[in-house]
């Protein structure tokens, strides 16, 4: 198990830092498919079938997509003639750390809640398509609201955007 | 409703499918190397240099005028004109190509060379399958390769080739008369001295024999 | 008898992995599938070009290839023999590694799309508890391959080809989703072999496929319209239009990378029909009861290859849309159209068992298609433009 999980996590890390490091865009943004496709590839090495799938169709199929649209449509694909690291590196710095505090406080937080401590991993429950839905529809059904509107409000202000630029044409 | 015209195009192309199968005259294309249509007379690819007669180098129409060379918009005939004459179909003597060479792989087929010649040298032929292996020379035609008799022009353009006989003969008998009536004239001059030396007679009589053939 | 004639295949494998150790036999079963998978499909490949280029010479009151092997039927093989050994060109100013990259990206990911595709009686790679999200989700993972093979290219039409490819796939791709999940919220299920196991149910010797419900038969228009477009077929052929782009995306490839994205192009076409066939008609199952003693495996091939049909005629029919068309159908017609399915399929599950949902069902979709068709083409959304000419 080990060795596959270090194997992915390996090209999962080497891919959002290539995603980083590389001075093509449209380089940066294939590496990042790659380090997606290695949080799928984890996702399923953890039997989340659901997780990892839903990964893959939204993030490869999708975010990547747009990000890569989005290089094309705005500035070109042209490389940057000059060094690749922004100037105010600290501040992002400071968010990423700020970012990965939160999530590993959460990550910690979901491990002491787990039963069976003391490091002795209970048998993993295994869970259906099936449940997974149930549980969207009837225990998280506020929680996937609030996001549909979120994203409802998105879409919204994007035709917005679009027609307003339309009438300003006019 | 939405679709209607959609429903009517598959079955519109479900019928040719089936009607190919089976009526031959649905066919629009044949199987070429077996099978071939027959070219219409207005068929035209490259150009070809008519001569008169059997013999193709004493015969060619060509006078080296080199026209259709300056003419030529893609510049892929040229043309050497002789040192010497050789008289023409009229009689009169004329220059003749001593190199004549059309490169087909430049050529268009725009048929300004035709249009052009003055002397109803050069026409259009038909004969397309001209591939060769050598890329360079098997697509260089040189005089002989170019010349054909006049009867394969009749052959590919019946009527064309009629006007242009037709044309020539005119043009023919135009430059006859023209000789006959300088030989008469030049013959009354003769005979005007000789009512007066009454000795010339024998002589112009052979000359106006001789202009006449 | 009957039983071993539709469990062949099954039975082939058993007997071969049984041969090996017993260490072995897990990975030898699943390696035997992969290899009769990568051995069949490209096989029908072959056919299914042979057949388009034979039906549409046909369409268009030709013969079609006729010279190599009787009826031309070699024709493939000497395609095949001409793209490997043509010199592979890659353009001095092309990103090298991506270039290499896409073809192999894209045939990989098409050929995944198969793995849980049910194409007989117990005759599935593997029976996954999400196989239509697996499906899905690699066919979504193809548009980054021709997002890269376009870009890679460094060539004007290339790059329009892929951003008008990427721009088509996604809009279809909501379509394609929402019209399956029609189907999953009828079945229950995500399984592939669930959903086929669902329509295998006759009355009076009539077969219980989706495609024979209102819903059903709405969703399978949708789903079929949206797989068109999917698989870059014409009338949605506009990322590779070769009167507009040359090829589009795959403009700067040649000899094996070309053929490689070629056979993408028809597995990719293979895969969706398989996908249609499993979801809307009833996958492996004989469309009579009577039929049942034919091979389950011979039902699913032949109802695939009659989807091929259908493409071909298609692309014999139809003129190429426009790009503003093309988009204006997908989301102003198609879309709401599915998500209405969607309401109907709700509806279809909580009227009972009576005919009056038949009739509630169908009527709604009917008058929707009307409706939106009538407005559709009065507003100049996806019907013929007028234009007005300098007077």
């Amino acid at each position: 198990m080990s060795l596959v999980f270090y194997a992915i996590a390996g090209l999962t890390v080497a891919g959002g830092l290539a995603a980083m490091l590389l001075k093509n865009t449209v380089h940066c943004a294939l590496a990042l498919t790659v380090a997606f496709a290695g949080i799928a590839l984890l996702f399923l090495e953890l039997d989340a079938q659901f997780a990892g799938f839903a990964q893959i169709l939204v993030y490869i199929g999708a975010v990547a997509v747009l990000v890569v649209f989005a290089i094309l449509l705005t500035r070109g694909s042209e490389t940057p003639k000059g060094g690749v690291f922004s100037r105010n590196w600290l501040t992002g710095l400071a968010i990423a750390a700020g970012v990965f505090a939160v999530l590993g406080w959460a990550v910690l937080g979901s491990a002491r809640a787990l039963p069976g401590p003391g490091g002795t991993p209970t048998a993993a429950p295994t869970v259906t398509v099936l449940q997974i839905g149930n549980a969207l529809m009837g225990r998280y059904v506020l929680p996937l609201e609030i996001v549909a509107l979120l994203l409802t409000a998105a879409l919204i202000g994007a035709v917005i955007v679009a027609m307003h630029e339309k009438e300003g044409a006019k | 409703m939405l679709g209607e015209g959609i429903l009517k195009g598959l079955a519109e192309t479900a019928r040719n499918f089936a009607g190919s199968f089976v009526s031959a005259e649905r066919l629009t294309t044949v199987q070429y190397p077996e099978q071939r249509i027959a070219p219409i007379e207005a068929t035209r690819d490259f150009p070809f240099l008519v001569y008169d007669g059997a013999d193709w180098e004493a015969g060619m129409r060509c006078v080296a005028c080199q026209i259709c060379e300056k003419e030529c918009p893609p510049q892929c005939i040229y043309i050497e004109k002789s040192k010497d004459k050789k008289p023409d179909f009229v009689g009169k003597p004329q220059f003749y190509p001593a190199r004549f060479d059309i490169d087909i792989s430049v050529c268009m087929s725009c048929q300004i060379c035709v249009e052009v010649c003055p002397f109803e040298a050069i026409k259009m032929d038909t004969e397309f399958e001209l591939s060769t292996e050598d890329r360079f020379g098997g697509l260089l035609f040189d005089r002989k390769e170019l010349a054909k008799p006049n009867e394969h022009y009749h052959k590919i353009h019946p009527t064309e080739a009629a006007e242009v006989d037709a044309r020539l003969a005119e043009e023919k008998a135009k430059a006859d008369a023209k000789a006959k009536a300088a030989a008469e004239a030049a013959a009354a001059k003769a005979a005007a001295p000789a009512k007066t030396a009454a000795v010339g007679d024998a002589a112009a009589k052979p000359a106006e024999g001789a202009s006449r053939a | 008898m009957i039983e071993t004639a539709d469990q062949i295949f099954v039975l082939l494998k058993q007997w071969v992995v049984g041969l090996l150790p017993a260490g072995l036999q897990p990975v030898a079963g699943v390696l035997l599938s992969v290899v009769a998978i990568i051995a069949v499909f490209p096989t029908l490949f072959a056919l299914a070009v042979w057949v388009e280029r034979k039906a549409l010479g046909r369409m268009q009151n030709r013969i079609g290839p006729n010279r190599v092997g009787p009826l031309g039927i070699l024709q493939p093989v000497a395609d095949g023999i001409k793209s490997l050994t043509k010199e592979d060109i890659v353009p001095l100013s092309a990103d090298a590694a991506v270039h290499f990259l896409a073809p192999v990206v894209l045939v990989v990911a098409v050929f995944m799309g198969f793995a849980v595709l049910p194409m007989g009686r117990n005759m599935e790679l593997v029976d996954m508890d999400a196989g239509l999200l697996f499906f899905f989700a690699m066919g979504a993972s193809t548009e980054l391959s021709v997002f890269m093979a376009g870009w890679s290219s460094r060539n004007k039409y290339s790059l329009l080809g892929a951003m008008r490819a990427v721009a088509q796939m996604i809009s279809y791709e909501v379509v394609l989703l929402l019209s399956s999940a029609a189907v999953v919220m009828i079945t229950g299920s995500l399984s592939l072999v669930k959903i086929v196991e669902a329509q295998n149910h006759y009355t009076w010797g009539l077969p219980h496929w989706y495609i024979f419900t209102p819903w059903g038969c709405a969703g399978f228009v949708m789903y079929a319209i949206a797989a068109t477009a999917e698989t870059n077929r014409s009338p949605f052929d506009l990322p590779e239009g070769e009167s507009e782009l040359v090829a589009g995306y795959h403009t700067e490839y040649s000899g094996f990378k070309f053929a490689l994205f070629f056979l993408g192009e028809y597995l990719a076409m293979f895969s969706i029909s398989g996908l249609g066939t499993t979801l809307f008609l009833g996958g492996w199952s004989a469309p009579f009861s009577f039929l049942g003693w034919v091979p389950s495996w011979i039902w699913f091939f032949a109802k695939v290859m009659l989807s091929i049909v259908v493409f071909i005629w298609m692309r014999g029919t139809l003129p190429r849309l426009r790009q503003d068309q093309l988009m204006n159908f997908a989301w102003k017609f198609v879309l709401p159209l599915t998500m209405l399915n969607l309401l109907v399929a709700g509806l279809w599950r909580f009227l009972g068992d009576g005919w009056e949902r038949w009739v509630v069902c169908s009527a709604i979709l009917v008058l929707a298609f009307a409706v939106m068709g009538r407005e559709g083409m009065r507003r100049e959304h996806f019907g013929p433009r007028r234009y007005r000419y300098a007077e």
